[in-house]
């Protein structure tokens, strides 16, 4: 039988000016990764943050099995905390290019009431995200899982392997990584053992946001600067439009132009003050940055090493 | 006399005054030719903590700003002191697991990322110990280019000749020798010629020709990104940083069109598509190609790729290939081009980087991987190279960090390149069935017929040729591939033609 696919492909698409061959050969050693670790494993998931690294993990997935469908599902780990935007966002995605959405939170926040404002971020991070994660990974049964980490990220990240092995409850162990060369993965796992598989490690931000650009990627519209309203609390600026953010004694609402650099739960992500409301003022504002990227995240504060410890753990 | 950093055909200047290190940086038609090559370059840095190779790296993150303030208050706060400088700890910086800053160690590949405005760099960082042979050849499988780290007081050490030992088995064919710590010697230009020259013969015997060597001081930050002029005015070639932003990334070697199919993509009756990253060469609708291990033959009718069907693909691309006919085809298989095929067999030889504390036991079955392909093997360990003299010596078995030679015996066709040909369709690793774990790196250098093997091992040939022409052979790729089968005395031609003469009397 003739391969034709008139039926499938698309006519016409409307031609952009190509990729410049950075992004380009970075492009096609994520889809290399994703086409890999499809073949290779039997279920799949990618995690989903809806992120804007998230964001181009999609558009990744989705050329690189094009003209399929993506072949897994989304995996959103939920703490019911995230910004409200985020959701909607997420749902109009999976709408938009029908794909499979996984969405666990774990059940012990309500029960034992695990808020970011009743318990530390180390112990809320915990519960909500890396036993969240364990959960719904073991759940799902899945023997590969794909995230949007990128080796310049932070200092424990750059050791991380593309094919990440974890034992089977889920732990990493840094000092006996299997040796990666070349570009061939290595992914033959024991039953209930897994992977984490991360096509971006070799992304810095600055290529996450100039291919969002190339691509013409949607992202979450907290990326942009607009006026939003927010408080003060332990030096970062919090989002003040969820009903649930109790200001303190001494805390007042506040207005101006603020955006955010990342995007977590909201009471312990922080804003910064930007005009930066294009893709192009937010490329330019991060070429003279002087702060990384996880400035703003609570979770990274607590100590130094605090991300390897989660890691080991199960956490992302 | 002014001294540059060389970067030219070691021949060109070997038998002429051996106390200049001549320059002509690197060519400036392969310049141009790589100026709007933007493609992110791989290197690999190799030195030990002596030598200033935490400083080094920090030093390239810091000047080209990769580093933030948030991360530089951090290392201040755990470091607690700043050097002379007032620059953070480096080390701090690299050392990014808990476990390592606890014993003050690097133990793992790391893997960096700076970029200038003309193009963006990923560097692996490994560790300088010997016992750490299998950090650096897993560093140096990607590697476009190798920087040599030495300490301008010690000059080569015995590590020196192990790194680019090392570094030239896995392909890397671009070295910059970075003499550090220049400012400990008063800026002498004599001690930066001598080291310069050293290194120079000894990279020549391994067959190597792009070397550039450097006078830096990597804590003061000189000839690093910024240049040194101001305390060595002698030096006029590049900084570290120029090299980089003209070297040659290396792909798509020219053999014929390699496609290793990942996966089949059938996401209805009426298409199927094959899935994979081009190994070597191009593809255009119309060109006949074989699939390999079958040997059908069929003609491209469409690249598929998200944004358009292409009208053409090259080395590097992932595509979705279309066929004008049904073939039986699944992950492992190869389609490649007509003319140029890849060799395929039953036996191969092989060199390779033992990994794992066991080691690489003879005789036991492994698997192995290569491209998508993954096929059971049988290892039989015939040498191994003896990093200190350079020779190779016969061996048994491989034990960890071990280099060895190696027969390979397949159940089923196996489909390689030589790794000089193409390192995409030539590598390999090897997996441990017992424990899943990667055990061995390795490279193909030949297919072994079943009579006996390519060579004939005891036919020898003794030539006396002039010292200069002699440079020139050492110098060639093919020489350097077998490099170890040879046996080289320098004597003088008096000498040489008694020799001679006694052989024929």
């Amino acid at each position: 039988m003739q391969g034709t696919a008139h039926d499938i492909l698309p006519a016409e698409r409307p031609t952009k000016a190509p990729l410049d061959p950075h992004l380009k050969a970075l492009e096609n050693e994520a889809i290399h990764i994703f086409r890999e670790v499809a073949a290779e494993f039997e279920r799949p998931v990618m995690l989903y943050s809806v992120g804007k690294d998230s964001s181009v993990l999609l558009h990744l997935a989705r050329k690189a099995f094009f003209p399929g469908r993506v072949p897994f599902p989304l995996l959103h780990v939920n703490t019911g905390w995230k910004f409200s935007e985020m959701i909607a966002f997420r749902d109009e995605m999976v709408r938009r290019y029908d794909l499979d959405l996984v969405e666990h939170i774990n059940p012990r926040g309500a029960a034992e009431n695990i808020t970011p404002f009743t318990h530390g971020s180390s112990f809320y991070t915990d519960v909500m995200k890396t036993e969240a994660l364990r959960h719904a990974l073991d759940a799902g049964k899945y023997d590969a899982a794909f995230g949007g980490a990128r080796r310049d990220e932070e200092a424990s990240r750059a050791k991380e392997r593309i094919y990440s092995f974890r034992t089977p409850d889920h732990r990493w162990d840094p000092r006996n990584q299997r040796p990666e060369l070349w570009n061939i993965y290595n992914g033959m796992i024991r039953k209930g053992e897994s992977v984490r598989a991360f096509p971006l490690s070799n992304w810095t931000e600055v290529d996450i946001w100039r291919y969002i650009q190339a691509e013409e990627i949607p992202i979450v519209p907290l990326y942009f600067a607009k006026k939003r309203p927010f408080v003060e609390r332990d030096g970062m600026m919090i989002l003040a439009e969820d009903p649930r953010l109790e200001l303190k004694a001494g805390e007042e609402r506040q207005e101006d132009v603020i955006r955010f650099r990342t995007l977590g739960c909201f009471p312990l992500t922080g804003a910064i003050r930007s005009t930066a409301s294009t893709l192009d003022e937010i490329i330019a504002e991060l070429e003279t940055a002087t702060v990384s990227e996880r400035q703003g995240r609570a979770i990274d504060r607590d100590q130094s090493g605090s991300m390897e410890k989660k890691k080991r753990e199960g956490y992302f | 006399m002014s001294s540059t950093g060389f970067a030219q055909s070691a021949s060109s200047d070997a038998a002429s005054n051996a106390t200049t290190a001549e320059i002509t940086a690197f060519p400036a038609s392969d310049a141009q030719r790589h100026l709007r090559d933007t493609r992110p370059l791989r290197l690999i840095t190799c030195g030990s903590v002596d030598d200033g190779k935490s400083t080094l790296i920090g030093r390239l993150l810091w000047d080209t700003k990769a580093v933030k303030e948030d991360q530089a208050v951090t290392l201040r706060r755990d470091s607690g002191q700043q050097n002379d400088l007032g620059l953070p700890d480096f080390a701090l910086l690299l050392d990014g697991l808990q476990a390592e800053r606890e014993q003050g160690i690097t133990i793992d590949v790391a893997y960096r990322y700076f970029s200038t405005d003309k193009r963006s760099f990923i560097v692996a960082d490994t560790p300088g110990h010997e016992q750490y042979t299998r950090n650096m050849a897993t560093g140096a499988s990607t590697a476009d280019l190798a920087v040599l780290l030495v300490d301008a007081r010690a000059g080569l050490l015995e590590q020196t000749r192990r790194h680019a030992t090392i570094a030239t088995l896995m392909g890397i064919r671009q070295f910059v020798l970075a003499i550090n710590k220049i400012d400990l010697v008063g800026y002498d230009q004599a001690r930066f010629d001598a080291i310069a020259r050293e290194f120079r013969e000894l990279a020549v015997s391994l067959g190597v020709r792009q070397i550039t060597a450097i006078p830096m001081s990597a804590l003061k930050g000189e000839n690093v990104v910024l240049d040194g002029r101001a305390s060595m005015p002698w030096y006029e070639g590049p900084t570290l940083v120029e090299v980089l932003e003209q070297a040659t990334v290396r792909s798509g070697q020219t053999v014929g069109f390699r496609l290793p199919v990942q996966r089949v993509s059938r996401p209805g009756e009426s298409f199927r598509g094959y899935q994979g990253t081009v190994a070597g060469g191009s593809v255009k609708p119309g060109d006949s190609v074989v699939i390999l291990p079958s040997g059908m033959v069929a003609n491209v009718a469409k690249i598929v790729t998200f944004d358009l069907v292409r009208n053409a693909a090259v080395s590097g691309d992932a595509v979705t290939l279309v066929l004008d006919r049904q073939v039986d085809i699944s992950r492992g298989d190869m389609i490649v081009s007509l003319e140029g095929q890849p060799q395929m067999g039953l036996h191969f030889d092989a060199q390779l980087v033992a990994l794992q504390a066991e080691g690489i036991q003879p005789n036991k079955r492994y698997w192995l991987k290569s491209g998508t392909r993954r096929q059971r093997v049988t290892v039989q360990p015939v040498q191994k190279l003896d990093l200190q003299s350079g020779k190779w010596v016969a061996a048994e078995a491989l034990a960890m960090n071990a280099i060895g030679k190696v027969h390979l015996a397949f159940d089923e066709q196996a489909i390689f390149d030589a790794y000089e040909a193409n390192r995409a369709t030539g590598a390999f690793i090897l997996i441990d069935p017992d424990t899943n774990n990667t055990v061995a790196g390795g490279m193909i250098t030949a297919k072994r017929s079943s009579l006996g093997g390519l060579h004939q091992e005891d036919a020898r040939v003794i030539l006396s040729l002039p010292a200069d022409l002699a440079e020139e052979i050492l110098a060639s790729a093919a020489f350097a591939a077998r490099r170890e089968e040879v046996d080289i005395r320098r004597v003088t031609a008096a000498k040489a033609a008694a020799l001679l003469g006694d052989l024929d009397g």
